[in-house]
């Protein structure tokens, strides 16, 4: 056993962990923090995705005890029901969902990949390799960034509108 | 009681956000596994399966030893000393009743821990020895049976008409066999549950897409009343037929929880496996044989099909039924033959039998376009059946033709080469396919609603139905409002949950129809009981009986599918660049949550015409491809750049109350098919089994 700190949506958080637990487990199972989902376990489809240290980042990959002292975001750090961030309020404008079990991190991997794009990180798809070159933000552009996260009610149109106006907005 | 009468559309028809989406974006909506201290669930549980390592055969003894030595280990749970049923009828349900071993992945122990990490490590140290016999999971090397009939109550084998004399002088045959692979419904959120029993009741937060379903499947099984048995699914993380019908796991864990009174314990199906417990579309191969005059239209039509059950629990998809209703011809023979094999049960995926019947039947119609010369638009439109083939019943509103003629013109169909290979754009060839699509407006009896007056003018709703992600929380309070003749504001409903009136699976399309029938004649009988200004706490509740037209009319709904394909000339990548889809499907209820599920449809369809592909070895009797590595999904960028649904406004009273027919599952009928025929366009290469890769064209 371990004993872990971290900030979990803006709150200091002390837990004992297991030392095999992952980082998913231990905000589900321990903290119950449960806006990251579990969808596959082995970093294959994306639900678990949160911000760790600002980055987005796969929970279910990352051992909790490599992250003593990390900041995580999730979903339900990022906003509100009543007051959601404007990543959430955009899925909520083009029904960027259907189930909902994906969207948390759907949501948290749109808000780090807005952040990626305005660093200039490259992508697949993405022409100009040069360091420093501006990333033109494309549909080709959020449909590559986003793969890593599926979903199978296949809510992809809607998830390409909000990540299209999240990104107006943010510019 | 009088049955639903129809009901004039006011909310019904607009566009409305999901009532549940601020708790869904933000985290705060809680699925199976997560429900917490705040509900009651403090210090659970953990189960963890523990499956079959052979096909067939027989558990010699579970060696517990090892893992119950390790820190947190509660008990391991076998065929020794499980809970034992009332009824093993449903071999698939009857889980640890004794040592047979049915197929690869078999729950044959669950581990009881503390953490989830002590439960999975302790699966790990259970041994599992067994008595292994010789199994057959390869569907060329099985005989082959007839059974009683397939699935939704289809017959077996249906013929019309003399399929040998009306082929006799046939100017064009097209003769082929079309095969789908193994498919696996895959939702987001593996199938799970919490359970708790107290001894006398037991309770459960499930994943699943039937409520009552799930009690009145377990409740006798487990020798309890069905009101001893508490179900509730208020988030359920996608479906698609998987979660229609309680499977294994939901056995496990109230065994589980039966073995650990008073204890909440939780299971979490792992994504590996799913591909064995929670249902799947079995391979299908079909023989299609389309007999024509010069100008295509059909003298005869037969489509026999293929497919694989398991030997433990029957389930036969019906692929062949499409065949029967969807083209007029004087004779047809159809038929269905499966086998038994020691495998996994097969179970509903979306549109079972349409989908693997619409692409076998679909790519021969475009085979018959190209043969005759025709075009593959009014190929269709010239076989177009004035009655229903099958029943001679009239059709509700059969408007196949719009759907394909307003679709070829948003498409831009027109002036399209009839040779394949005339287009190209760089590296890529480029063609143009159509398929059609149907699927029948089923409906439910035995809905039962409860509405109950609130102060302030607002009404309670309420119904056992589930919101998998169709959005019935959205749709069922606009269909109560307009029932009601109030504000959508009014409407306070509470669905998913056995504590509310019995409800029917969210299946067969028919969740929204089937609840929505109950809650109009529901309103109606209590505006009849206590007027249109009830005070506060006044109430009535109804059970549909009948409402659709089914003795007098074929009801069904239709589509057509048009798809644009390239293929790269040197790697064979195919990309699928435009995708649209114009349907018939009566009153759309919500066009925001409706246009969601017919995209998630063609995604589906698309992932399935160009992805999607279980791989068993028949050496082993498992699933291969048992994660999402290597079971491809359609992924974002998969998603074409040109994808779009449209619909014909219309209104069905002979299908509900308020007009509208399902939508859940119409979208991946076709899809497939017409992107197939696309890819023939662009190659000139008959693919004519799923799923179309780039090794086709290389």
């Amino acid at each position: 056993m371990a004993t872990l700190r971290l900030t979990v949506d803006g709150t200091p958080r002390e837990v004992d962990v297991d030392v095999r637990t992952t980082l998913l487990d231990a905000l589900r199972e321990r903290l119950e923090v449960v806006a990251p989902k579990k969808g596959c376990d082995h970093g294959q489809c994306g639900s678990c995705t949160v911000l760790l240290d600002g980055r987005r980042s796969l929970a279910c990959l990352a051992l909790a005890v490599a992250h003593d002292g990390a900041e995580v975001v999730t979903a339900a750090g990022l906003g509100t029901v009543d007051a959601p961030h404007p990543v959430q309020q955009a899925f909520l404008d083009h029904d960027g969902y259907q189930c909902g079990y994906c969207t948390p991190g759907q949501v948290c991997s749109t808000v780090g990949m807005l952040d990626e794009v305005a660093q200039g990180h490259p992508s697949h798809v993405t022409a100009d390799l040069d360091p420093g070159a501006d990333v033109a933000l494309t549909d080709a552009e959020i449909r590559e960034r986003l793969s890593g996260n599926l979903c199978r009610c296949g809510a992809y149109a809607g998830i390409l509108d909000a990540a299209r106006q999240a990104a107006g907005g943010a510019r | 009681m009088s049955g639903a009468r129809p009901v004039t559309a006011r909310e019904v028809g607009r566009p409305r956000a999901r009532v549940d989406g601020p708790l869904k974006v933000t985290g705060h909506a809680l699925y199976a596994v997560e429900h917490g201290s705040d509900e009651g669930v403090t210090d659970p549980l953990t189960a963890w399966l523990v499956g079959a390592p052979v096909a067939r055969g027989r558990v010699v003894r579970i060696d517990a030893t090892e893992a119950l030595a390790g820190d947190g280990v509660v008990a391991v749970l076998d065929h020794t000393g499980a809970h034992r049923l009332e009824s093993v009828d449903d071999g698939e349900l009857a889980i640890l009743q004794d040592d047979r071993i049915h197929y690869r992945g078999q729950v044959v122990a669950v581990v009881l821990a503390e953490t989830s990490e002590a439960a999975r490590e302790a699966a790990r140290l259970v041994h599992v020895h067994v008595d292994a016999e010789p199994h057959e999971a390869d569907l060329d090397a099985a005989d082959l049976y007839a059974p009683e009939q397939v699935n939704a109550g289809h017959e077996t084998d249906w013929d019309d008409g003399d399929v040998a004399a009306g082929s006799t002088g046939a100017a064009v045959v097209v003769e082929h066999e079309y095969r789908t692979p193994f498919e696996h419904n895959s939702p987001m959120e593996p199938h799970a549950a919490s359970a708790h029993w107290d001894g006398e009741t037991l309770t459960l937060w499930d994943s699943t897409q039937a409520v009552h379903g799930v009690a009145k499947t377990l409740a006798p099984m487990l020798g309890l009343d069905v009101e001893r048995v508490r179900v509730r699914a208020p988030y359920v993380g996608g479906g698609f037929g998987s979660k229609g019908l309680p499977h294994s796991p939901e056995m496990a864990v109230a065994l589980a929880a039966m073995a650990a009174p008073g204890r909440w314990v939780r299971l979490a199906v792992t994504r590996q496996q799913m591909f064995a417990l929670t249902g799947y579309r079995t391979e299908t191969r079909s023989r299609v044989r389309l007999a024509a005059e010069p100008d295509g239209r059909l003298l005869a039509v037969e489509h026999h099909a293929v497919s694989q059950s398991s030997r433990v629990k029957e389930f036969a998809e019906q692929t062949a039924s499409i065949a029967r209703m969807m083209y007029a011809a004087p004779a047809r023979s159809t038929t269905h033959r499966i086998a038994a094999l020691d495998v996994a049960v097969p179970s509903w995926m979306r549109a079972p039998g349409e989908m693997p019947g619409a692409f076998a039947q679909e790519v021969a119609m475009d085979e018959l376009a190209v043969a005759c010369g025709v075009d593959p638009v009014d190929l269709r439109v010239r076989n177009e059946p004035a009655t229903d083939p099958e029943t001679g019943k009239p059709w509700n509103d059969r408007r196949l033709v719009e759907c394909l003629e307003q679709g070829a013109a948003r498409f831009g169909w027109s002036g399209r080469a009839a040779e394949p290979r005339t287009v190209v754009d760089g590296d890529w060839l480029v063609g143009t396919g159509v398929a059609a699509a149907t699927y029948p407006t089923l409906w439910m009896p035995g809905n039962a609603a409860r509405i109950e007056s609130r102060a302030g003018g607002r009404y309670a709703v309420s119904i056992g139905a589930v919101d998998i992600g169709t959005g019935a929380r959205t749709v069922l309070g606009q269909i109560a409002a307009d029932a009601l003749e109030v504000d959508v504001d009014a409407i306070v409903l509470a669905i998913g949950d056995t504590s509310l009136p019995a409800a029917t699976v969210a299946g067969g399309s028919a969740g929204t129809g089937s609840w929505g029938t109950a809650i109009v004649q529901t309103a109606q009988q209590f505006r009849a009981d206590h007027g249109t200004d009830p005070v506060p706490g006044l109430h009535t509740q109804t059970t549909t009986e009948a409402y659709p037209d089914m003795e007098g009319h074929a009801l069904h709904s239709f589509g057509a599918v048009f798809a644009e394909v390239r293929v790269d000339r040197w790697t064979g990548e195919v990309r699928c660049s435009r995708l649209h889809g114009t349907y018939s499907v009566g009153r759309v209820v919500n066009p925001t949550t409706a246009r969601s599920q017919l995209y998630g449809g063609l995604l589906m369809g698309l992932s399935g015409a160009l992805h999607e592909d279980g791989v068993r070895d028949p050496r082993f009797g498992h699933v291969v491809t048992q994660d999402l590595a290597s079971y491809h999904v359609a992924a974002h960028a998969d998603v074409p750049p040109d994808l779009d649904v449209a619909w014909l406004e219309e209104s069905d009273e002979l299908a509900t109350p308020y007009g509208g027919r399902g939508i859940g599952e119409i979208g991946i009928v076709g899809t497939a098919a017409a992107i197939a025929n696309a890819a023939w366009h662009a190659t000139g290469v008959r693919v004519r089994a799923l799923p179309v890769t780039a090794d086709r064209f290389v």
